[in-house]
């Protein structure tokens, strides 16, 4: 298996999860992963790409491509696996993976399966994992064409940190205006923060808290633990939180270690966003709230007299 | 302005996920099945742009004939005309290409869909039509607007949004707050009664990928309760026990 894995980066800094992807490639492949990344990254950042597994790293350092332009991405990517020669092509689920692998798939004439959560079967044809109905459910999935595209969902692979450096080379291909047709006008984004999809622990706040002038209290807890922060879907609706904070079925699916939930009942189209979780925790003042039939861990009690006190004993406990 | 809207015929939010035939199908016992969320606004939007500036707007779902109940609903909430290609959608690609050839006889000024269906969640048929049709994609897009021929859109990214502008025509994966959902009133309901609903075959026949087995995720042991003065224990729960802080 020739395998190539695409790089996204934010800013510069490559994300998490397609050091996850990147994983996932030297479990598929071994030691003849080759990487691409696209637009201005550091060489810095470049060898965490190594440390997890790619042998070398293609890299596209055109500026234009700092941004995600998906068609461009689509172009720059499909020209790379032609070069390369690559079969299998490697990336993170994510809002710009798919919207770019779905153009790959048909260009390459790949089979594009998302949300891919463990290694294939290859006992008999090649057969793969993929999370189905928001985390409900899981299907076997069977991949009948030559060329394959594999988007992981995140926090699936643990991310190896053990690989030797890997060669950087400089990647040139031919992208036309077309290819930058859509213009990027201007980009909003939260500042500081951790990326809430990518997150390794998240707490977030419902209803229950009453109003947006009470987040204070869901972002000191999430400071105190380094997550990120997010909410029910009625309180982004209600703009007392950003859009891209909203968890659920019609919002962000996250995959944490660890979901910390307060104030929040327990609907199951929330419930649908987070049930990758490996740990919940529910704090609710209803002892008959249905998230708490979700949760491993729960404390029925309010959330003004519950948050100061959890966020003072885990400092204690760091 | 024409505008093409797909839309998903998937099960409630709120249904029992369960398999049949040795987990190889979905178990439809019970099961209500609506208009994917996401398609609903994208439909949403689509019923707000017609209403602005004039044009047609047609629907379009892959599926069988057991999906002509969610598509009538689609034409009461504004959808001038429905097509069905009558075939099971099984596979993401062999969708793209339904979709694709549709468009291609009817010069769409604007295709909109759901960022993914809340089914199988793969979020790429856009992108594959895009591709297929040698036009723009963009998803997940959570505002719209078109004047003339340009249309300025804000695209989610991780963390927040990109605002773009860009010429029609283009293909459009979308997601709230786009619009709000429409419920369909009386004289709507009436109305798709007697609105064209035309049923065609489908053209390419590629599948690229076939389900071989579901499985569900293994049950959840029961929750562990602490009272609010115990807080410390759950701490040391979640340090020593999972093992996550
Ligand atoms: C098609 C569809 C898609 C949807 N998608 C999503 C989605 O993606 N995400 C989503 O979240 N929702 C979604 N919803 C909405 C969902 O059904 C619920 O309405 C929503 O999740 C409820 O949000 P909540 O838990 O914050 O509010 P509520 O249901 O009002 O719950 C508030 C909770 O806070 C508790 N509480 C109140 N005061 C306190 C206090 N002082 N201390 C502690 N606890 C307190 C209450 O006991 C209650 O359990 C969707 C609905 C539909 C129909």
């Amino acid at each position: 298996m020739s395998v190539l894995v695409f790089i996204e980066a934010a800013d510069g800094v490559v994300k998490k999860s397609s050091l996850e992807a990147v994983s996932y490639g030297f479990k598929l492949a071994g030691a003849s992963v080759t990487a691409i990344a696209m637009g201005s990254i550091s060489s810095d950042e470049l060898a965490k790409v190594g440390a997890a597994g790619a042998a070398k790293v293609l890299h596209i350092a055109d500026s234009r491509l700092d941004n995600g332009v998906i068609q461009a991405y689509a172009s720059a990517l499909t020209q790379a696996v032609d070069k390369t020669g690559a079969d299998t092509l490697v990336l993170a689920t994510s809002s710009l993976g798919n919207a770019v692998a779905a153009r790959v798939a048909v260009s390459m004439q790949a089979a594009l399966v998302s949300n891919v959560v463990d290694l294939p079967e290859t006992g008999s044809g090649f057969k793969v994992k993929r999370s189905i109905y928001t985390g409900k459910a899981f299907a076997m999935t069977e991949v009948t064409t030559a060329k394959k595209i594999l988007a992981i969902k995140k926090n699936a692979v643990e991310i190896k940190e053990d690989g030797a450096a890997a060669s950087v080379e400089a990647l040139v291909v031919n992208l036309t205006d077309a290819d930058f047709a859509a213009k990027i006008t201007s980009v909003d984004k939260a500042e500081g923060d951790v990326l809430l999809p990518e997150a390794d622990i998240v707490v977030s706040g419902g209803r229950g808290l009453k109003g947006p002038e009470n987040w204070g209290m869901i972002e000191d807890l999430a400071k105190s633990l380094g997550a990120a922060t997010g909410c029910s879907k009625p309180v982004s609706d209600m703009d007392w939180r950003p859009h891209h904070e909203h968890v659920g079925q019609t919002g962000v699916k996250v995959s944490p270690s660890l979901y910390i939930a307060v104030g929040i009942s327990g609907a199951i189209q929330h419930l649908a966003g987070v049930n990758s979780s490996k740990y919940i925790v529910v704090v609710n003042k209803d002892p008959e709230a249905p998230f708490f039939k979700a949760a491993d861990y729960g404390i029925a009690g309010d959330a003004f007299e519950v948050l100061p006190k959890l966020t003072e004993a885990i400092k204690a406990a760091k | 302005m024409k505008i093409l809207v797909c839309i998903t015929h998937v099960p409630d939010t709120t249904s029992k996920i369960a398999f049949t035939d040795n987990n190889t199908k979905f178990d439809k016992n019970g099961v209500q099945f609506i208009i994917g969320p996401y398609d609903d606004y994208a439909l949403a939007r689509a019923v707000e742009l017609k209403e602005a500036s004039g044009g047609t707007l047609t629907v379009l779902n892959v599926g069988t004939a057991e999906t002509e109940p969610t598509i009538r609903k689609a034409l009461a909430i504004g959808a001038d005309d429905a097509i069905r290609v009558n075939a099971e959608p099984t596979d993401s690609f062999f969708v793209a290409q339904q979709i694709a050839a549709i468009a291609k006889e009817n010069n769409y000024d604007l295709i909109l869909m759901g960022r993914e269906s809340i089914d199988f969640n793969g979020g790429m048929v856009h992108g594959m039509v895009g591709e297929l049709l040698g036009i723009p994609s963009f998803s997940p897009v959570m505002k719209l607007d078109i004047e003339g021929n340009t249309a300025k859109m804000a695209r989610e990214i991780e963390g927040g949004k990109e605002y773009l502008e860009v010429s029609l025509p283009f293909v459009a994966g979308c997601q709230e707050p786009i619009a709000e959902w429409k419920i369909p009133n009386m004289r709507g309901i009436m109305s798709a009664r007697t609105k064209p609903l035309n049923v065609v075959e489908p053209s390419g026949t590629t599948e690229n990928t076939k389900v071989s087995e579901f499985q569900l995720p293994p049950a959840k042991g029961a929750v562990k309760m602490f009272t609010v003065d115990q807080v410390a224990d759950l701490v040391k729960a979640l340090k020593n026990e999972a093992k996550v802080i």
